[in-house]
């Protein structure tokens, strides 16, 4: 069998890193906790975690110049992996804390559930993914959000998944996989979508541009 | 559609789960994470880890438990029983707990409740609410350490109040309920799931998928039971099938 796959997980923080890192061992890999940008530069893959806020979390990736290297890292098309928060900080910006600029992969907004509806969304809900993904299966995932991508960015493959609104659950682009829900909590069906990428991504690297915001 | 949750609760005490009416007479269920990954084959959305040690020693023992439960564990952990503080959260947090229960301190000092969404989110602060019926009929009060003080405090009142805090979520336990199989308290779930818009998970009384049925129905987002699942009466996949033959939303 060949040896288990080395994972950079980005810590943004007081994140809990547990139950990723628990998920990532049972999809084979060999995962370790990073706080040097010099990883997310070298590592075969890097998974971008988050708990917490967006404000707070742009402002630890800026500081400790990991977001520079996860934009060169997008732009090299490196396999990468972006879980809850961390789909969201691929954006422009972001309901919870206006005026923060994001990472600006995707030039698009993330926005707040209506308020009509419970808040955070916790639990299981259907994720439809469009047929080409190479990743992504139709399924269950646990969920903990109280914000959501509304729209796809163009060369993106989405998931949609329905609470009270459409939303984005999942892209893929490439080696990049972006889910809003929990793929370690997610069961079965999460942990087969861990194996996907890990053993799919680092065939499918596509090079990209970041714009300048 | 986002589907109603079933969550088994482990109650656990010096690494061992254990099973009793009202914490009394304590008896051995078994190993931690072996049931924990039982329920989790059997269709659990979640499970809840409830630490009844009573002293310090025992209560290191649970971050163990956690450690332990993660490992083979691929679905949410929610840990409650003695946590104090967002520190004491914090080491729940990195042992692998998803959200952590907070129940006798954010009485006691509601200020923890805000500490740990600062620091960890609102979606990882759970606020444990133990309520019974007072004592002449009219509503219902909070109840602390494990349900042997009464402190008068309003239970609607403070549901709505946890919410400002910062909970992302309402554990709510019908003290007056609890291991007597009568059924959950559906006046109380309902009263409380008005009030807040933050979920719900309805606990105390369970002993037939009916019960979880008018659970679901009088407005929880969730429905946590302990003795139905261990003494193996029912499996979480009967319970599931009900629901879903009664076209409540449920996972397959």
């Amino acid at each position: 069998m060949a040896e288990a796959p080395k994972v950079a997980v980005i810590r943004t923080g007081l994140a809990n890193l547990a139950s990723v890192l628990a998920g990532l061992r049972r999809a084979g890999a060999d995962p370790f906790v990073t706080e040097d940008p010099s990883d997310v530069g070298r590592s075969p893959y890097v998974v971008l975690p988050g708990v917490g806020a967006f404000g707070p979390a742009m402002e630890r990736l800026n500081d400790s110049g990991m977001a520079d290297r996860l934009r060169e890292r997008y732009e090299a098309g490196r396999p990468t992996l972006s879980v809850c928060l961390g789909l969201q900080l691929l954006h422009a910006s972001s309901e919870e804390n206006p005026g923060v600029e994001g990472l600006g992969i995707i030039q698009l907004h993330i926005r707040k559930f209506p308020s009509t509806l419970r808040i955070p969304q916790l639990g299981w809900n259907e994720v439809r993914p469009e047929s080409s993904a190479a990743y992504l299966q139709l399924g269950y995932a646990y969920f903990a959000n109280s914000f959501h991508a509304p729209s796809v960015a163009e060369g993106w493959t989405p998931a949609h998944t329905t609470y009270g609104v459409n939303f984005v659950s999942a892209i893929e682009r490439g080696a990049w996989l972006a889910c809003q829900f929990h793929p370690e909590l997610s069961g079965d069906w999460g942990l087969q979508l861990l194996k996907n990428w890990l053993s799919l991504a680092p065939s499918r690297i596509v090079k990209s541009e970041v714009k300048a915001c | 559609m986002l589907t109603r949750r079933i969550i088994p609760c482990l109650d656990c005490r010096d690494g061992r789960v254990v099973k009793g009416v009202k914490f009394q007479g304590l008896r051995d269920a078994g190993d931690p994470p072996t049931l924990a990954h039982a329920y989790e084959l059997q269709g659990a959305d979640e499970l809840v880890l409830l630490d009844v040690s009573a002293t310090p020693d025992g209560r290191a023992t649970a971050v163990e438990t956690v450690r332990k439960v993660r490992e083979v564990l691929s679905i949410p952990l929610t840990v409650g029983g003695g946590v104090r503080s967002a520190e004491n959260a914090r080491k729940l947090l990195e042992a692998g707990a998803d959200k952590v229960g907070v129940n006798t301190a954010a009485v006691e000092n509601p200020k923890v409740i805000r500490d740990i969404a600062d620091q960890f989110g609102s979606q990882c602060s759970v606020v444990a609410l133990d309520a019974a019926r007072r004592l002449d009929g009219a509503g219902w009060e909070v109840v602390i350490l494990s349900g042997k003080k009464r402190t008068g405090l309003d239970a609607i009142d403070w549901a709505a109040k946890v919410v400002e805090f910062g909970a992302g979520e309402i554990l709510l336990t019908s003290w007056d309920r609890d291991g007597t199989r009568s059924g959950y308290d559906l006046e109380l779930l309902s009263a409380v799931s008005k009030v807040t818009n933050v979920p719900v998970i309805a606990s105390g009384g369970a002993a037939t998928p009916q019960h979880l049925l008018e659970a679901l129905d009088a407005g929880a987002d969730a429905v946590l039971a302990a003795s139905i699942f261990h003494d193996g009466e029912y499996t979480v996949q009967t319970i599931k099938q009900f629901l879903t033959d009664r076209k409540v939303p449920i996972r397959p």
